[in-house]
């Protein structure tokens, strides 16, 4: 079943891999190039993972699956991630 | 030089129930105590996760309703989806005492906090209400006078979550104006709104663009949409319109 959330239900599980807060990082889209905060982002939760969609055009950002205690991200619909340092 | 501490990597912990409170027949609060808190900001949510005996686990996001003033422990209000996975052993089964797995508290995007300042407009379907009372838990906490309008659409009457925090906020708050829409059944003599959210409601309800107000929505999908469409159509800034959406849970 896919369950069509937000950027803010992926972030826990972002957020168990990067220790920043990722509602509040920027990716920038390889498809349209446009530039949207995770939080604002499209998120598709299935039993295998998730799948961060572009609010703009849907292209898939970031996916990520959780298979035997490894974190597998396939990240090729980013371009560039920008990551605030500080809180 | 001073730096601010990063959030670090989210881990689990084990909260223990402190007490629960039917809020509707379909929702129900939990406060929970967690032995490592750092606080939390209005809006923001947690991740809940149980493991069956077979290892199987299943997770789930639910929005703190607690501010951030009350300190050392925060509440979940969960809406029971009657063929979940999660929130049926929540609302059901949970008792005082009982331990849950929690990790949080997570986002940074959908917030608000006093300082962010206003007009504020708050816009909710169903269980949406949940991370906006935070907000307005918060308000109430500090004082603030920041103008905030709330819309807020459920089924029924008997549906409207906080219905007596609500209307108490409502009644002794000046600067705050609590508008409910029930869009499929409403009680003798309801002189409100009786219908889904839509542009003209938003028009009449929401703060002019030209005021720059703050705007949060929460709600389901198509809910959520359909208000943040509204909002962009009546000329504010999309980028001002933050939102959260959950699964398809039926309509608010």
């Amino acid at each position: 079943m896919e369950n069509t959330l937000d950027g803010n239900a992926a972030a826990g599980t972002l957020q168990a891999i990067f220790p920043f807060e990722m509602t509040l990082v920027q990716a920038t889209c390889t498809g349209c190039g446009t530039t949207n905060p995770i939080g604002a982002t499209a998120a598709y939760m299935h039993g295998m993972g998730m799948v961060v969609r572009c609010p703009v055009c849907d292209t898939a950002l970031i996916r990520v699956a959780h298979v035997k205690g490894r974190y597998f991200l396939d990240m090729r619909g980013v371009r560039v991630l920008q990551i605030s340092a500080e809180a | 030089m001073e730096r601010t501490a990063l959030p670090g990597r989210l881990s689990w912990q084990l909260g223990e129930v402190v007490a629960t409170q039917q809020e509707t027949v379909r929702t129900k609060s939990i406060t929970l105590a967690l032995p490592t808190w750092r606080g939390h900001q209005a809006g923001q949510h947690m991740d809940v996760r149980l493991t069956a005996q077979d290892g199987y686990q299943a997770e789930r996001s639910y929005s703190i309703a607690s501010p951030p003033e009350e300190e050392h422990r925060l509440t979940l209000t969960v809406e029971r989806l009657d063929d979940g996975e999660v929130s049926p052993y929540l609302t059901e089964e949970l008792r005082v005492g009982d331990q849950l797995e929690l990790r949080g508290p997570i986002g940074g995007y959908f917030v608000w906090e006093a300082q962010m300042g206003g007009p504020l407009l708050l816009v909710a379907g169903g269980s949406g209400i949940v991370p906006l009372m935070a907000m307005l838990r918060h308000r109430a906490a500090v004082g603030s006078t920041v103008p905030t309008r709330l819309l807020y659409s459920s089924r029924s009457d008997a549906d409207i979550i906080y219905r007596d925090e609500l209307d108490r906020l409502d009644g002794t708050d000046q600067m705050l104006e609590v508008v409910y829409t029930l869009t499929r059944a409403q009680p003798p003599g309801w002189t409100g709104y009786h219908r889904r959210i839509d542009t003209d409601m938003l028009r009449e309800v929401a703060w002019p663009s030209d005021q720059y107000p703050q705007m949060y929505i929460c709600g389901p999908t198509p809910f959520v949409e359909t208000a943040a469409a509204s909002l962009v159509t009546l000329g504010h800034e999309p980028g001002r319109v933050k939102t959260e959406r959950f699964g398809p849970t039926g309509e608010a």
